[in-house]
């Protein structure tokens, strides 16, 4: 039933061949065409920018006030790209075996070889647009490594790589904005797709500062509008990700694939009680000096820093030896919630794990204490030192902490507990990105191929940019060059207007409940659903 | 914690608006300021009243959409610090908190506060941007670009365009936040090309919008949650000044 259209070949000639035989569209006719991008992310702002500078009509909505707020912008880490800058061996071929393994070999191929050919090009985008990355002090490109990679190839602007990022695609669809190509609708919010004759030719959106509902036509619809995290009600995605584009498509036929593969992420800082209203996530690197423990006595209510040494239970390097506290992530988080089921959990909520830079913070200590040719120094005096150097590495992740939780984590260990951070799964797309909806694309975090059970750190804005800036322009041409006779379709079109008052009824029969429940209750009732029965752990039936 | 706190509610745009005072008990020292505003509009939305319409998206302060003039200071009292990073445990007891919206004439109110910012768009869309179509890039680290530079590009491109600059100038100028993203490309060699021109449309287009003149009160620096510095503003206006005798 499903056809996923990778070209036939070698997996690393499918890309080149396919881009050199995909059919065209002239100039003139592009110029008929009308493309309706849903979110402003990475997916979306590079595809707006690009489909627009090729000469397309492009029509972009987003909730937010302004494109430049999608939640693209939260992602710290990096992208990576295999430009082999640091000469350590890095290759097309093993950032390509490096993300299917890391997906548990359960990723598309073809899509993944794609990727890794185009994850250079995004890095020399994105120089040229003004991002700016880190660099050497000899003026080039700084590299790091990330998610345990052996080569150095993650790309990255301090802690806000995604915000560099996003503010350059946004720069590159703006300048379209003001050249007239794209027309921008943000405070807009996508409310369904209109399918006519089995094609995808539009959207509902409605106006959010109105309230009205709008019809917006156009040849082919593009759901760039992010993964579906929030359905756990506590995640680390923006209040407005919603998933409510993704969802309407499905509705309208367009095919789910792996909606279990969801990331979920060891360190975030704890819920603090029944208001919190999202999750805060603090970059894995903290594992590389923090120590995780829970104590060794169940219901323990003393303060961490009087539970003696040896009733410290540091249950990662207890179990994992080898890995200690830097195993995957998934192993991490699943044995986090395993010690807090059992009763071992720490702070009020019991829902917590300790992470503690004490035992570096002195190995550091004593290490400077050496560098500096202190003899006999005070504990104070290493601990001191021991700060200075954490500092340094981790400063801005301490800061953020203690803004958050009112605790000093140079002094006390930090709280942490797993979150819901990014679904691999999403809308089912075939090699040009469509998905079983002719003329409806999924971009991005919204489609499923590319990360299979597991994504790897500094992958998702290389995901969202390739997509946006090198597949998309391409594949878009294999549907839309047959449809370059087909006339925009009206829309005052019966389709239109069947699929207006299918949205407009279902927006008063929610409304005329007249219920005493709030819309975040109900929401906030089905995540907890979602996080006990279908969240970290799952056994037989529920 | 029991808390007073005084709302500025109007119905949209053009409808004027009003002070409303509400008491709210319960309040948790942990909470951010954005979850006690969340938990007031569970109350008003069980008693069938109408919410407090705010803007807020990320609540890790870096998307920018949170907008709050708190006690007379957009984002509240701590530096360095967004809306949806403060937290009640900054305030005490018994305390009587006003919230407003950000007031500029540039920026309407559309309703209680939530504010239009889109010229802060119109601005960037003026020239706010490198010419490079996708695919015409070269090689990354064919151009070398010093690493005191880079990161100069970096401070001034953190800017999150929250309008707090806008908000806390007297003249309501926007000169911060616009001279953030002219400093950042002009740092840059790839920006050189454009130069001039970005600077000279960007600053027209600002004018268009309304926004005040500067008058280096500084007030902008002190309230950017990103602390963007007030030299980006000394760079703009040698920018600007060179720029326009170059246009003679």
């Amino acid at each position: 039933m499903l056809d996923s259209k990778i070209p036939e070949g070698e997996l690393s000639q499918k890309w080149t061949k396919y881009k050199s035989s995909v059919p065209l569209v002239n100039p003139a006719n592009k110029r008929n065409l009308e493309v309706i991008v849903v979110g402003s992310g990475l997916a979306g702002s590079a595809a707006a920018a690009s489909l627009a500078e090729m000469g397309y009509k492009v029509k972009v909505f987003c909730f937010q006030d302004s494109p430049r707020r999608a939640h693209s912008i939260a992602a710290q880490g990096g992208i990576n790209a295999a430009k082999n800058y640091q000469n350590d061996g890095d290759s097309v071929y093993r950032l390509f075996y490096d993300t299917i393994k890391g997906g548990d070999y359960r990723a598309r191929e073809a899509n993944v070889h794609r990727l890794s050919e185009v994850s250079g090009n995004i890095i020399d985008q994105c120089v040229a647009q003004g991002v700016p990355f880190a660099r050497e002090y000899g003026g080039l490109l700084s590299n790091r490594s990330f998610g345990g990679t052996q080569v150095q190839r993650t790309f990255y602007a301090a802690g806000q790589t995604g915000q560099q990022l996003l503010l350059g695609a946004y720069s590159a669809l703006s300048r379209q904005i003001g050249m007239g190509a794209v027309k921008m609708y943000s405070r807009h919010e996508m409310l369904d797709v209109v399918v006519v004759d089995g094609k995808a030719k539009g959207i509902i959106a409605r106006d959010l500062v109105t309230g009205k509902l709008e019809r917006h036509s156009g040849h082919a619809v593009l759901l760039c509008s992010g993964g579906y995290g929030n359905v756990f009600y506590l995640s680390t995605n923006a209040m407005g990700s919603n998933v409510t584009a993704a969802w309407k498509a499905h509705k309208r036929g367009a095919l789910f694939a792996n909606p279990c593969f969801t990331q979920i992420h060891p360190t975030c800082i704890p819920v603090s009680g029944d208001h919190q209203s999202k999750l805060t996530l603090m970059s894995e690197s903290l594992r590389n000096d923090g120590r995780i423990w829970v104590p060794k006595l169940k219901n323990d209510n003393r303060k961490a820093n009087e539970i003696p040494e040896e009733e410290r239970d540091y249950y990662l390097e207890r179990r994992y030896p080898a890995f200690g506290n830097l195993v995957p992530r998934d192993v991490a988080s699943r044995a986090a919630k395993e010690r807090c089921d059992a009763g071992y959990g720490v702070g009020t909520s019991k829902m917590a794990v300790y992470l503690d830079f004490s035992f570096n913070m002195d190995r550091y200590g004593r290490i400077e204490a050496n560098k500096h040719g202190l003899n006999n120094p005070s504990p104070e005096e290493i601990r001191k030192m021991g700060k200075e150097v954490i500092a340094e590495k981790y400063g801005n992740l301490f800061d953020m902490y203690k803004q958050i939780t009112g605790e000093n984590p140079y002094e006390v260990p930090m709280r942490i507990y797993p979150a819901v951070h990014y679904t691999m799964g999403g809308l089912w797309v075939d090699y040009n990105l469509m998905t079983n909806v002719p003329g409806l694309y999924a971009l991005g975090e919204a489609n499923f191929s590319d990360h299979g059970a597991n994504r790897l750190g500094a992958s998702a804005l290389m995901q969202g940019l390739a997509d946006g800036y090198f597949i998309i322009p391409y594949t878009i041409g294999a549907y839309l060059s047959n449809e370059i006779r087909s006339a925009a379709i009206p829309t005052d079109h019966a389709e239109f207007v069947a699929c207006e008052d299918h949205v407009r009824n279902q927006l008063e029969r929610l409304k005329n409940v007249n219920g005493t429940k709030s819309v975040d209750h109900f929401h906030k009732s089905l995540g907890k659903i979602m996080w006990d029965k279908c969240g970290m752990g799952r056994k037989g039936e529920r | 914690m029991k808390l007073t706190l005084k709302i500025w509610r109007q119905e949209n745009s053009n409808a004027s608006g009003k002070f409303q005072t509400y008491q709210v008990s319960d309040v948790s020292p942990d909470m951010s300021f954005l979850e006690m505003i969340d938990v007031l509009n569970e109350k008003l939305i069980v008693k069938n009243e109408d919410p407090i319409a705010f803007d807020h998206d990320c609540r890790e302060g870096i998307c920018g959409m949170c907008s709050m003039v708190i006690n007379g200071r957009p984002h509240g009292p701590l530096k360095g610090v967004t809306t949806c990073q403060l937290h009640m445990r900054s305030f005490k007891e018994g305390d009587t908190i006003v919230i407003e919206p950000w007031r500029a004439n540039s920026f309407p109110v559309l309703k209680d506060l939530i504010v239009d910012r889109t010229a802060f768009d119109r601005v960037i869309a003026s020239g706010g941007y490198i010419s490079v179509n996708t695919g015409n890039a070269q090689d990354a680290n064919n151009i070398p670009i010093s690493k005191i530079d880079a990161d100069e590009a970096f401070g001034s491109a953190s800017c999150i365009g929250c309008g707090a600059c806008v908000a806390a100038c007297p003249n309501g100028s926007a000169m911060l936040f616009v001279s953030a993203k002219v400093n950042q490309l002009s740092k840059l060699p790839q920006g050189q090309p454009e130069r001039n021109v970005r600077v000279l449309d960007m600053v027209a287009q600002m004018d268009k919008e309304g926004f005040g003149f500067c008058s280096n009160t500084g007030a902008c620096e002190a309230d950017c949650p990103k602390e963007i510095s007030l030299t980006n503003i000394a760079a703009l206006n040698r920018d600007y000044l060179k720029a326009s005798l170059m246009d003679q």
